[in-house]
């Protein structure tokens, strides 16, 4: 009579039943590979299973993080066309000062491999653009959204929403709107104006960029300080209305300061991925027209990858440089993300 | 005193920080005309063009190139007309008297059009192509989706993005899960020194590896394979660092009554812990499923030969064509687009709490 009392109850709903079946291919492959574990417990002991459970995970940090981050470097100081490390001459820092060797530094076309440099100007423009008018943005949706309004979820996921498409399709929508036949060229000669050929003028083109790269990481942004905007004790509000402040004086000295860590945050994450701008561009505009939006990504996937002669080298060289910016970039945020959560 | 939030302010601060007010019987305030006006905008900002993509996805292709485009997908009427082989595309004609004719026109030579009545076929007119105007009636071309799975790649890359997805996604929750539960119920020699690892590869991103890892996936025999999309993105130091923040919290007495009841750790990890961390393995299985199936710089690098393209390689190999067969494209972009989109609706919430709290994406 006891056993009936303990024993599982029995799955009641659909989904219960869906969910049991579901489950079953996963308990048969931990079944299996209890064996192993089994046998290696019996016979190294407990102390020894943590690092069996991390074993995998390790390896492939290994193989694929770990290894590459310090090949990078081997690859870097050797020269030719061949993949194998073992066929690769040894050239010194030859890549480095070919990269570097420049009449004028800021003038892109007097440089020796001019791509790379107008890859970098053209990288500041965006990143610059890109990041203070999408952190402005995201800070007036996430203030609007955080006021008393209807549906709020609703507004939330709209914004949200082309966050989760893929860099691919965020392209294609906003070509096939930009293209010369277009629809927002459709708009522009039903207002009485000429046609523009969005992706034939390089300003055009960069504007463009940002914006659609804007419009489709936004909402994610908008997301984290709307969260840290929630996070701001409402007493505190409640306070400042008592005393009478004025609106405008309880936005600069109560939600900007206390905000300020995760804007802190936000910019800097903004940061790391907007240096490393690549996908939507690349199928947007192709870098074109020229080099105007060839961004330093596409200069080491161009040059490594998409030549004719594979310059693994120089992309590699390449490689270290923007690995420098970016642990420059992180170190800078595991700073701020210290600060607030200490704060 | 209490109605501060209503009372007029001419500045940026009133809409910064009003937060009551508004719709709520306190009558109304510029700061929420704007609010509304914002979120109006912002809404049609971020749904138009996806709503244009599907709209457009179903003309024909002579639908496409017209311009300005219209609104909805439209196709030209086509009539059979006696003596002619080939149904004929049906014009409504405008004469010199005034009158309007139906007419279905044979051919066009320069600025004429050879048409003919469709009721009385012997009868055939020359008009300049300024008179006529082509009779169009609502019609969903449903060939843009059907043909491209048929005759191009496109069931095969659809097919290849889903193995990626699956298997990409089941490995990084199977060494994810176990790297964070040795990392969370153990105290070992090492332990620190592997989650600084751990965090210290947070910051290498496949940006600034692209070449060592692709001689690393060539040495292992996986490029042109699925295995070279699968494989180097499985550790994730996202969903360890996720996974074992959760764990921790698991109370550690579960474990010990476990050990006491001679269960072996494996048994513990898959019986009791990985059960109690459904809702952050749930989490990171929708961040990996996104991830992958929008992975698109490193596919592009080692997806050379059409056969194992994802869908996100062949849309952009489709679409980066000489003559670009947009009728097709748009079809496969909403294709590509809609398991993001049915995940987005029903795990909403879920993803937007997900983040919010863990910061990550």
């Amino acid at each position: 009579m006891a056993s009936t009392d303990i024993a599982p109850p029995e799955p009641v709903t659909l989904t219960d039943r869906a969910k049991a079946v579901a489950a079953i291919p996963a308990r048969v492959v931990f079944a299996i590979l209890e064996i192993p574990f089994r046998f290696v417990q019996r016979i190294f002991g407990i102390g020894a299973m943590p690092y069996f459970f991390i074993l995998p995970n390790m390896v492939f940090f290994g193989l694929f993080v770990i290894i590459p981050l310090f090949i990078n470097f081997a690859f870097s100081v050797t020269g030719g066309t061949n993949l194998f490390l073992t066929d690769r001459p040894y050239v010194g820092l030859e890549q480095y000062e070919y990269l570097a060797a420049c009449a004028n530094h800021f003038d892109p076309t007097t440089c020796r491999e001019d791509r790379f440099w107008r890859g970098i100007y053209n990288t500041v423009v965006f990143v610059t653009f890109q990041v203070s008018l999408m952190v402005l943005f995201s800070l007036i949706t996430a203030l609007i959204l955080n006021r008393d309004i209807r549906y709020r979820g609703f507004y939330r996921a709209a914004f949200f929403f082309p966050v989760l498409l893929s860099p691919v399709v965020v392209a294609l929508i906003w070509k096939w709107i930009l293209l010369r036949d277009g629809v927002l060229n459709a708009g522009l000669v039903g207002l009485g104006l000429d046609r523009i050929l969005f992706f034939v003028d390089p300003q055009w083109a960069m504007f463009w960029a940002i914006f659609v790269s804007i419009w489709a990481n936004m909402g994610f942004y908008t997301l984290i300080l709307l969260a840290g905007l929630q996070a701001i004790p409402p007493d505190l509000y409640e306070a400042a209305e008592m005393d009478g402040t004025k609106p405008e004086r309880v936005f600069w000295r109560i939600t900007l300061p206390l905000l300020w860590p995760n804007m802190l945050v936000v910019i800097v994450l903004a940061l790391i991925k907007s240096v490393q701008v690549f996908d939507e561009v690349f199928v947007l505009t192709g870098g074109g027209p020229g080099t105007a939006t060839q961004f330093i990504v596409q200069y080491i996937y161009t040059t490594g990858f998409a030549s004719q002669v594979q310059n693994f080298g120089l992309a590699s060289a390449a490689s270290v440089v923007l690995g420098v910016v970016l642990f420059v970039l992180t170190l800078l945020q595991l700073a701020v993300v210290r600060r607030r959560d200490q704060g | 005193m209490a109605d501060i939030a209503a009372t007029p302010s001419r500045t940026i601060g009133g809409l910064a920080t009003a937060r009551r007010g508004g719709p709520n019987g306190r009558g109304w305030h510029w700061t929420d005309i704007f609010t509304y006006v914002y979120l109006a905008f912002g809404v049609a900002l971020m749904f138009l063009p996806v709503v244009w993509l599907v709209l457009s996805s179903f003309k024909t292709q002579a639908g496409l190139q017209e311009f300005p485009p219209t609104l909805l997908p439209l196709g030209q009427v086509q009539v059979e007309v006696q003596g002619f082989d080939e149904p004929l595309p049906l014009f409504e004609v405008t004469f010199e008297d005034g009158t309007v004719r139906q007419m279905a026109q044979i051919r066009r030579i320069g600025i004429m059009s050879q048409m003919v009545d469709p009721e009385n076929p012997e009868e055939r007119i020359q008009v300049s192509i300024d008179d006529r105007e082509p009779i169009r009636e609502f019609r969903v071309a449903w060939e843009n989706y059907t043909k491209p799975l048929e005759t191009f790649n496109f069931l095969t890359y659809l097919n290849n993005s889903v193995i990626v997805t699956a298997a990409a996604t089941l490995i990084t929750l199977l060494i994810n899960s176990m790297a964070a539960y040795g990392l969370a119920i153990y105290e070992f020699r090492g332990r620190n020194a592997v989650m600084l690892f751990v965090i210290g590869t947070l910051m290498i991103p496949i940006t600034i590896i692209l070449v060592p890892t692709y001689l690393v996936v060539t040495q292992l025999g996986m490029v042109n394979t699925l295995w070279a999309v699968i494989i180097p993105g499985c550790a994730t130091p996202t969903g360890v660092f996720l996974l074992r923040q959760y764990m921790l919290t698991i109370p550690r007495d579960l474990i010990e009554a476990a050990r006491m009841d001679k269960a072996s750790e494996w048994q513990i990890y898959w019986r009791i812990v990985l059960p109690l961390s459904l809702p952050a393995i749930a989490v990171l299985a929708i961040f990996s499923v996104m991830w992958r199936w929008n992975d698109f710089l490193w596919p592009l690098i080692v997806l050379n030969r059409s056969e194992v393209y994802t869908l996100q390689i062949g849309l952009n190999a489709f679409q980066g064509e000489l003559n670009v067969q947009w009728h097709f494209v748009l079809a496969m972009t909403v294709v590509a687009l809609i398991p993001v989109t049915v995940v987005f609706a029903f795990l909403q919430r879920f993803i937007t709490t997900g983040i919010a709290s863990s910061g990550m994406k």
